[in-house]
């Protein structure tokens, strides 16, 4: 049924910025706060208190342009977006309408096989974010809703896409990248179970093969990627088997319930879509000149692709290591930091990809609390480098740094590490298991080589890992073939 | 006419106005005047006007991104006719 039909789709993102404060107002950002306690008369809409643009809000939205090869409009104005509701206090929403302050961008995807797509952005506005209201639950409170103003007055950008994603997958490809950017930049936290990286999919169905477009419904504010897949791929089925039945689709919000995995229209509000945007009169024009953008140039951070590219250039790693490095900006940051201070390109990648991956997983936190630091990490190897500890003796090493957040000399110093390179003991050791063990002599020495590997263990055991693994190798092949 | 009864009917309805229909008439014949004086622009050539969003020639009214401190509760709930811990409390909004 599915390839009978072509699905559209095209994506809202509503990103939530990270300035320390709102958008036309001093007022907090932080999250979490006790209701109401981060307001004041702008955010509260009192009478004749005015609103004051957030110079930093305005950086944030040019780095997001550039970052997805947006044309930065030379002036742009807010305008109200008028409706009622009670998280609304202004009875209107400061947005950007008809000249927002970015247009014309791109993101490109990748897909599976490796081929990659290039998805539209029409435009990336500035707005405010609205209250919160939340819903009496008890039947003293059943008939009324509760309304907290914090987060009113936050400042999002809305990022639109143009309708090229054609299937699930590649919504979330999308919505993936767009998320590592805009975390790359540091204008979104990226939390979406907070609400920073909110999204509103524009879904519909057309014969394969039409060109028009068919009637599209929009699902709303829906805040993990698996829900988004869920919601996509429900309302693709819904409309199908509408358009089979001889049915219409009817142009409509909806609402995803992931409790149930279905959509639901939101009957009732198609007349508070008339929105009547008009200038705000109480905000003056943006102008973003081209001195203002070389700024922001400046202090673009290096963007995934390119830092993917610049480890495989200079730090000489595979491809797919790059990608997994890459995938977080904290990440990449800790890995590029261990390199910068250690030198070897793989050797880092391995164990960041190993022990200090593994580490995070088991304890479900992120690199930002990784307790071995780049610099212990980098100290460490470089202990292994000189011979100080060998490969193995370095897993203990790393558990116990990772667990007392000392640095590796320490705990090579206080637990006797330091691996024994002075032939004379490690001769000594290989002497003492030789006498211990005549039978695995003789087979060796009647060509049973495989024995040879019991007494590089025997004598490893002996030293507690400590020996050095080629002194004790060569030394070993001397005594066995000496005799 | 400029503006038909039906409009300002829809009008009222988005502002959450509930006219009675006598006022509905007054204002109707009220808008169309207003109307049709706006439209005395009609008269200007304004081909190569751009739209002005403001009449005056300021722009770039930008504010750092310091913090500021909140008014506070109390007087943040001051005009709510209820407030429930911390929150103003209202008609319930959804079924």
């Amino acid at each position: 049924m599915l390839s009978k039909y072509e699905t559209v789709i095209g994506l809202e993102v509503h990103v939530q910025l990270t300035t320390a404060t709102k958008i036309f107002c001093g007022c907090s950002t932080r999250f979490g706060a006790p209701p109401n306690s981060q307001t004041c008369p702008v955010c509260l809409a009192l009478p004749g208190a005015l609103p004051v643009l957030n110079g930093k809000a305005v950086d944030f939205a040019i780095l997001a342009g550039l970052a997805t090869h947006c044309r930065i409009a030379p002036r742009s104005i807010f305008a109200r977006k008028n409706y009622f509701y009670p998280d609304l206090p202004k009875g209107y929403q400061i947005s950007q309408y008809e000249l927002p302050i970015c247009e014309h961008g791109h993101l490109d995807i990748s897909l599976e096989g490796g081929a990659t797509k290039r998805i539209g952005i029409t435009r990336i506005h500035m707005e405010e974010d609205a209250g919160k209201s939340m819903h009496g639950e008890t039947p003293e409170t059943s008939a009324s809703s509760f309304v907290d103003l914090n987060r009113a007055g936050t400042p999002l950008l809305e990022i639109v896409s143009e309708p090229d994603m054609r299937s699930p997958e590649e919504a979330i490809a999308y919505l993936k990248k767009l998320h590592q950017i805009v975390v790359y930049l540091g204008v979104c936290d990226g939390n979406l179970e907070q609400g920073s990286f909110r999204c509103d999919a524009n879904v519909s169905v057309r014969p394969r093969g039409q060109e028009a477009f068919g009637t599209r419904a929009e699902i709303k504010n829906i805040n993990s990627f698996r829900f988004i897949k869920q919601a996509i791929e429900y309302e693709v089925e819904r409309q199908i088997e509408l358009v089979e039945n001889g049915e219409k689709v009817v142009q409509e919000t909806r609402l995803f319930d992931p409790a149930t995995g279905v959509t639901r229209s939101m009957r009732g509000k198609e007349d508070a879509h008339d929105y009547r945007y008009f200038p705000d009169p109480d905000l003056v024009p943006l102008v973003v000149d081209e001195a203002w953008i070389a700024r922001m140039r400046e202090q673009m951070p290096e963007l995934p692709e390119a830092r993917r590219a610049r480890f495989v250039r200079d730090y000489g790693i595979p491809e797919y290591d790059a990608e997994v490095l890459t995938a977080e900006r904290a990440l990449a940051d800790y890995y590029d930091a261990c390199v910068k201070l250690h030198g070897g390109g793989k050797v880092c990648a391995n164990w960041v990809m190993g022990e200090v991956i593994r580490g995070l997983n088991e304890q479900g936190i992120g690199i930002a609390e990784c307790p071995v630091r780049p610099q212990m990490l980098a100290g460490m190897l470089q202990r292994i480098d000189d011979g100080t500890i060998s490969g193995k003796i370095a897993k203990t090493v790393f558990d116990e740094m990772w667990r007392s957040g000392r640095d590796a000399d320490t705990i090579i110093a206080e637990k006797g590490l330091k691996q024994v390179t002075d032939t004379g003991a490690i001769e000594a050791i290989i002497d003492e298991i030789l006498a211990a063990n005549p039978g695995q002599v003789e087979e060796y020495r009647a060509g049973k080589e495989k024995v040879f590997g019991f007494f590089v263990g025997q004598v490893m055991k002996a030293s507690k890992g400590k020996a050095n693994p080629a002194a004790v190798n060569d030394l070993l092949k001397k005594k066995l073939a000496g005799g | 006419m400029k503006i038909s009864l039906e409009q300002v009917r829809k009008v009222a309805t988005l502002a959450r106005l509930a006219l009675p229909e006598e006022e509905l008439h007054t204002l109707t014949g009220q808008m169309d005047a207003i109307l049709s004086y706006v439209d005395k622009l009609d008269e200007l050539d304004v081909a190569d006007i751009v739209p002005t969003a403001h009449a005056v020639p300021v722009e770039n009214a930008l504010r750092a991104d310091e913090e500021c401190p909140s008014i506070g509760l109390d007087k943040a709930l001051a005009n709510a006719p209820t407030a429930v811990n911390g929150c103003f409390r209202v008609p319930r909004v959804i079924e």
